[in-house]
């Protein structure tokens, strides 16, 4: 049997060297006049092990990582074609601890399968869902949404299923379905693995949409940022139409989908529905006025489905195993599964998949082994720029929606960005109001001059400049903007503001007369 | 090439740009995103044809491209370093590194080497924030960079 070789194709990995590791390979496999194939998968998601490469063995994939190209003749050494020993051996990877408590069900397959193989595809339970929503009336298949409870996975919450009903209820002779992939959050990587690691599952996860709501047509928007995750997903979406995955009789059924990716051009602010669908359309990413709702006038002034990357993508598995089986993980009314990213000042780096539930300390400390610098944790950051900084002491917090709202933050898109004792919440403030004003689409005052406006009255307050006086100005300027924004950009920048504030004092008391002495 | 040839050769490869796209829905950012590769940047000459195919005013063209952070006015340099910016990067010491960059090529943020063969840009986020600090250097992505592994691209790219 010809030797298996997996190197991963994600970003991640490209960007710590998998390329230049495949290529070793090569060029060693010749040299040593040896056969094998090398696939490139999807990331597993351990990524301060990338390039973590894995090799098929009789008793399954055994992983070493991370590898530099200067280890790869030691590993042929040591033979780890047949799983060999050596020091960056990491055992079956289905075992190691990291994996081993997960629960896979969005990213089932991702880091497993050659992302462009629609045989691996099935192989791994692929399209099974899509087999079953072809002969479903497209009201079940909303209720099997509905019923799973799986709310969207974007960072509102809002329950999937009743936005699908809106749109199967609403009147129209063309109907969207667009997926939210404008992924922007810092500490978020998800959507963009599921596009490289697993790109059927996205496309299955939207025909079943159109199936369930009668859009025939469907839009992924994502970022210039993800050139590779583009070029993966367009040429996944040839495959799945020549298949009759996609196209005018889906898997040979009644039902049209067809759908194609389109490519943002680096405005942060085009991740909010509305403000994307401005940006399909062509015009300016400006945030509309909501009423009405997308689900009612969207794309083109047509009912539209915009769910995230990851709601999409849990939708097949829900279709296949059933409303009940998803909706028995999680807690409270955060059903299913959440994969969380892990990210920032962290050891164990990466994307754990699990039940909603865990505390952000178990989180943390248990699967991300606490800071990479190996200093203490300080604070972290939860749902991207948008999301507050919770410190230690909130490090019971259940990671629901619920638990998170309660606590003044948000879950966000599930990112989790760790900082040691080191960081200055004064300049992570200033950078939230900096961020805002950057990527303000201006349409509304309390975000186009409130960020602006912000930013300088951190400056006086870091210059140590009548600081009561300032934070009380900070203050109503942030509850005016959350007040007063259209939407979530000028709405919540104030959280991670006001949380730095509430949480670290000691780093807005910038005494002058102290500083002068020092 | 003057400058009348120039412009009446980017007004011929636009229109050519648009009639292409034409049957796309919503087709002005595809085109836009075509133009920008074709001349490294969206030059005004390409603003009336746009229009002239879209059947936009100039003004409604102009909107969009200033709108959006990638649209550049004139090309950049050579090599293009985006630099992230963002939490996860700045967690890990990327305000150092571009502090670092920045003194190194003694230029600002969107700005170029006298040279021509570096522009430095921001970049918010990368989607590499478990293997952060990271970059993009033309098409390729860097992650986990310290000061002597960004040396090393900087120094690769001004060769």
């Amino acid at each position: 049997m010809t030797p298996t070789i997996f190197v991963p194709c994600d970003a991640a990995a490209l960007a710590v060297g998998a390329d230049k590791v495949a290529a070793a390979i090569t060029a060693e496999l010749s040299a040593r006049g040896l056969n094998a194939t090398i696939v490139r998968n999807g990331s597993r998601g351990l990524h301060w092990l990338e390039p973590l490469i894995e090799v098929r063995t009789d008793h399954g994939r055994i992983a070493y990582g991370p590898v530099r190209p200067a280890d790869v003749p030691g590993l042929f050494d040591a033979g780890f074609l047949s799983g060999g020993d050596h020091p960056l051996r990491h055992g079956r990877t289905k075992d190691m601890p990291f994996l081993k408590g997960q629960t896979r069900l969005t990213f089932a397959r991702c880091g497993v399968t050659d992302p462009l193989s629609l045989e691996d595809y099935r192989h791994y339970q692929g399209l099974k869902g899509l087999e079953k929503a072809v002969t479903m009336p497209p009201a079940d298949i909303v209720r099997e949404v509905t019923d799973s409870g799986l709310r969207g996975r974007g960072g509102a919450g809002f329950p999937t299923g009743i936005k699908w009903n809106t749109v199967l209820g609403a009147p129209g002779a063309q109907k969207y379905i667009v997926c939210n992939a404008d992924e922007g959050d810092s500490g978020t990587f998800a959507d963009r693995m599921i596009m490289e690691g697993d790109p059927f599952v996205l496309i299955e996860g939207m025909a079943i949409a159109g199936i369930a709501t009668g859009a025939t047509k469907g839009y992924i928007y994502t970022r210039s940022e993800y050139p590779h995750a583009v070029a993966i997903m367009r040429r996944a979406i040839e495959i799945a139409r020549r298949a009759g995955i996609l196209g005018p009789s889906v898997l040979g059924s009644a039902h049209a989908f067809d759908m194609e990716v389109r490519v943002g051009a680096g405005a942060y602010v085009c991740g909010e529905e509305t403000s994307l669908l401005n940006s399909l359309e062509g015009k300016r990413g400006v945030v509309r006025a909501k009423p009405p709702l997308p689900a009612l006038e969207g794309l083109f002034g047509c009912p539209t489905v915009v769910n995230n990357v990851m709601s999409l993508a849990s939708v097949p598995v829900i279709l296949d195993r059933g409303a009940a089986f998803y909706r028995d993980f999680g807690v409270g009314r955060s059903h299913g599964t959440i994969p969380i990213q892990l990210a920032g000042n962290i050891k164990h780096g990466g994307l754990y998949e699990t039940a909603f539930g865990l505390t952000l300390g178990e989180l943390i400390h248990d699967i991300g082994g606490g800071t990479a610098s190996g200093r203490p944790v300080k604070a972290v950051q939860v749902g991207g720029p948008l999301g507050a900084y919770f410190p230690p002491a909130l490090f019971d917090t259940v990671f629901d929606y619920e638990a998170f709202a309660a606590r003044g933050g948000l879950i966000g898109h599930a990112g989790i960005v760790v900082f040691d004792d080191t960081a200055d919440m004064l300049k992570q403030a200033r950078f939230a109001m900096e961020f805002c004003a950057v990527e303000s689409c201006g349409k509304c005052t309390p975000c186009r001059i409130g960020a602006v406006r912000g930013t300088e009255v951190l400056d006086k307050i870091a210059k140590g400049e009548s600081p009561e006086a300032n934070i009380a100005l900070l203050e109503d300027l942030c509850n005016t903007m959350k007040l007063g924004s259209l939407c979530a950009l000028g709405g919540f920048a104030p959280y991670p503001v006001e949380s730095a504030l509430t949480h670290f004092p000691d780093d807005f008391d910038k005494n002058p007369f102290l500083q002068a002495a020092e | 090439m003057d400058l009348q040839d120039s412009a009446q050769d980017i007004t011929e490869r636009t229109a050519e740009i648009v009639s292409r796209n034409a049957q796309l829905e919503g087709p002005l950012l595809p085109i836009l995103h075509d133009v920008h590769h074709a001349f490294g940047c969206v030059p005004d000459a390409a603003i009336q044809p746009i229009a002239d195919g879209l059947n936009l005013s100039r003004a409604e063209v102009h909107g969009v491209v200033s709108f959006y952070h990638d649209f550049r006015k004139s090309p950049a340099g050579r090599h293009t370093l985006k630099l992230c910016r963002a939490e996860a990067c700045q967690s890990v010491g990327g305000d150092r590194l571009a502090e670092d960059v920045m003194q190194a090529l003694g230029i600002n943020w969107h700005e170029t080497t006298p040279d021509g063969r570096i522009t430095l840009e921001p970049v918010y986020c990368l989607g590499l924030c478990s293997c952060a600090p990271a970059a993009m250097m033309d098409d390729t992505l860097h992650g986990r960079l310290d000061a002597a592994s960004v040396k090393d691209i900087v120094a690769e790219a001004s060769r």
